[in-house]
């Protein structure tokens, strides 16, 4: 342990990093070459979560797809369920009542809130803000019995179908979300006086991880991490769909792009979501919260019972080669998913399975730049640059 | 191609003017899609192709790279020489109508080689690993040319066609203890 009170060395030490680390909340592995305490070079691996869902795609049908989808980012599957359908109808060339824009809207926002409400837990816990962690665990948990009562399950959402949702908003849903909306600026303002102007959280954050605007999109970063180095680049104001052209929502930057910003910026994404969840709440349209096309959604329970007609609609959906099948082509549709552009690039062949399914998954360019981050850091930094990337391993790997 | 029409010559974007003007008969094929358009480049011209629109025309951001494999796709195949994958370029700008591009470049299967754009996006070197390990094209001057999802002995590359969706070997080489009965 020659020099071990210096800064640097000279000498190298490699420290293995996950893949099953408590700070890299999933399957991560980080190899750092240490030299003191100072990171000289830092090589992310992954694969360790691989799951072949680009390949099942190739196999399932449009609608089966959907339950993988569920488990790319496993923080909210929502967004994915959202973004994955929305490719689907875009080939297909449909557009779903807007009642359901809405509805999707609705969950696409809360399972940003419950998104972030995770990584602002995990990223303050790594970095020994137990509180934290308690405080927005308390609330997410209201989230998550707002999506069990909803869509029946906590994570496996399948919420989506092509051309709608599966069943409809249920009875006490606006109050719920009111509810929640109306009592968690107070709770949010409680992590802010833990955290924001708190010296330990500052200095563990503040200019740690920082890369610059340019840097950023030569990376491909995008959403929390891209605004946070001052690029207002958000999707759902560059190309709205479902419906957020008509919402009124702000999109936050940060200055630095540092750890603190990040954090920042998360924050500030959170009471912009409230905002589009009360607006959505309260100009909810009226309607039918499907497309109510028989060659796209499977029609009522009651139909497919009562009727030969809704029967022969119901079998021909779920039969193979029958169901729902764009047209021969490609398409890419991105969405603005909690931790950036999540995008969808399908390529058909005319029958009732993609002949390509491929996923454009954020985490992945997060991952990637990590060693721009770290590199000239100190060893301790490295979680908190980790956990204030929000790098998801199911998506990552996919 | 519900969202995608023909392109005639009055209504074109200027984007793809620009790129006609430039690379005349490189460009295979383009089409107009939603936000943007689409071109189909050789392999000879596309390292060229994405210099031009990354420094001349501002698509700074690099969205994906990965690849298609045509081999059961026989309207493509027919249409590209038979070149067995396509390789997929998606780009952005923040600046401009035309927000996003999607290059096309069709690779053969006995050369499967095609230049790296690792220097105008670094952002692309995983996207390259990644298309390499699934499908096996080869990014020429690529610093680091390895497999990145799958692990580092695994043979065969499984995106492509001809790869069974239930893996090759690992079930045959299982071993099952004979029960007893």
């Amino acid at each position: 342990m020659q020099g071990g009170m210096e800064r640097t060395t000279g000498e190298k030490m490699v420290l293995n990093f996950g893949p099953q680390h408590p700070a890299t909340h999933g399957t991560l592995r980080i190899v750092l070459e240490l030299d003191g305490e100072s990171v000289v070079k830092a090589t992310p691996h992954c694969g360790y979560l691989h799951t072949g869902f680009e390949k099942l795609g190739e196999h399932l049908d449009y609608n089966q797809y959907i339950v993988v989808t569920d488990r790319m980012n496993y923080l909210s599957p929502l967004s994915n369920n959202f973004g994955y359908v929305l490719a689907v109808e875009q080939l297909l060339g449909i557009e779903v009542p807007e009642r359901c824009q809405y509805i999707r809207v609705l969950m696409a926002e809360l399972s940003r809130l419950a998104d972030h409400l995770l990584w602002l837990g995990t990223a303050a816990l790594d970095l020994g803000a137990f509180s934290v962690f308690l405080y927005s665990f308390r609330e997410r948990e209201k989230l998550y019995s707002i999506f069990e009562k909803t869509t029946g399950a906590r994570l496996t959402t399948s919420y989506t179908r092509v051309g709608g949702v599966f069943r409809d908003l249920y009875d006490g849903f606006e109050n719920d979300a009111r509810d929640f909306i109306t009592n968690f600026p107070k709770a949010l303002k409680e992590t802010h006086t833990l955290l924001t102007r708190n010296r330990i959280w500052m200095d563990r954050t503040k200019g740690v991880g920082a890369i610059s605007s340019d840097d950023a999109i030569n990376y491909g970063l995008t959403g929390p991490c891209l605004r946070a180095t001052g690029v207002a680049h958000d999707l759902r104001k560059a190309e709205p769909y479902s419906s957020y052209e008509k919402f009124d929502f702000d999109v936050p930057v940060g200055t630095n792009g540092d750890s603190y910003d990040r954090y920042l910026v998360r924050m500030e994404e959170m009471i912009q979501s409230c905002r589009i969840i009360r607006q959505a709440l309260d100009n909810l349209p009226d309607g039918p919260f499907s497309l109510e096309d028989n060659k796209v959604m499977m029609p009522d329970k009651s139909d497919a019972y009562g009727h030969i007609e809704g029967l022969i609609h119901h079998f021909k959906i779920v039969m193979d080669g029958h169901g729902v099948q764009p047209p021969k082509g490609e398409d890419y549709c991105a969405t603005e998913s909690p931790n950036g552009e999540l995008g969808f690039y399908i390529v058909s062949d005319g029958s009732g399975t993609g002949y390509r399914i491929r996923i454009r998954p954020p985490s992945f360019f997060h991952f990637q730049a990590l060693p721009h981050m770290l590199e000239g850091g100190m060893v301790s930094d490295t979680v908190a640059v980790l956990g204030s990337l929000n790098v998801i391993a199911g998506e990552l790997d996919r | 191609m519900n969202e995608e029409k023909e392109v005639t010559e009055e209504e074109q974007p200027l984007v793809l003017q620009k790129l006609q003007d430039k690379f005349g008969d490189a460009l295979l094929a383009s089409t107009e899609i939603r936000q943007g358009v689409a071109v189909v480049v050789n392999k000879e011209n596309s390292y060229a192709l994405l210099e031009y629109l990354k420094t001349d025309l501002a698509y700074s951001y690099l969205v994906d790279v990965t690849a298609v494999d045509n081999s059961k796709l026989e309207s493509e195949l027919m249409q590209y020489d038979y070149a067995r994958f396509m390789v997929v370029y998606h780009l952005y700008t923040y600046e401009g109508e035309t927000s996003r591009i999607r290059v096309k470049v069709p690779v053969h299967e006995k050369d499967l080689k095609i230049p790296s754009v690792i220097e105008l996006w670094k952002g692309a070197n995983w996207l390259e690993r990644e298309t390499y390990d699934m499908f096996g094209i080869e990014f020429e001057g690529h610093p680091d040319l390895r497999r990145i999802l799958m692990p580092d002995d695994f043979e065969g590359h499984p995106l492509r066609k001809d790869y069974p969706l239930r893996g090759r070997g690992e079930r045959e080489s299982f071993n099952f203890e004979k029960q007893n009965v």
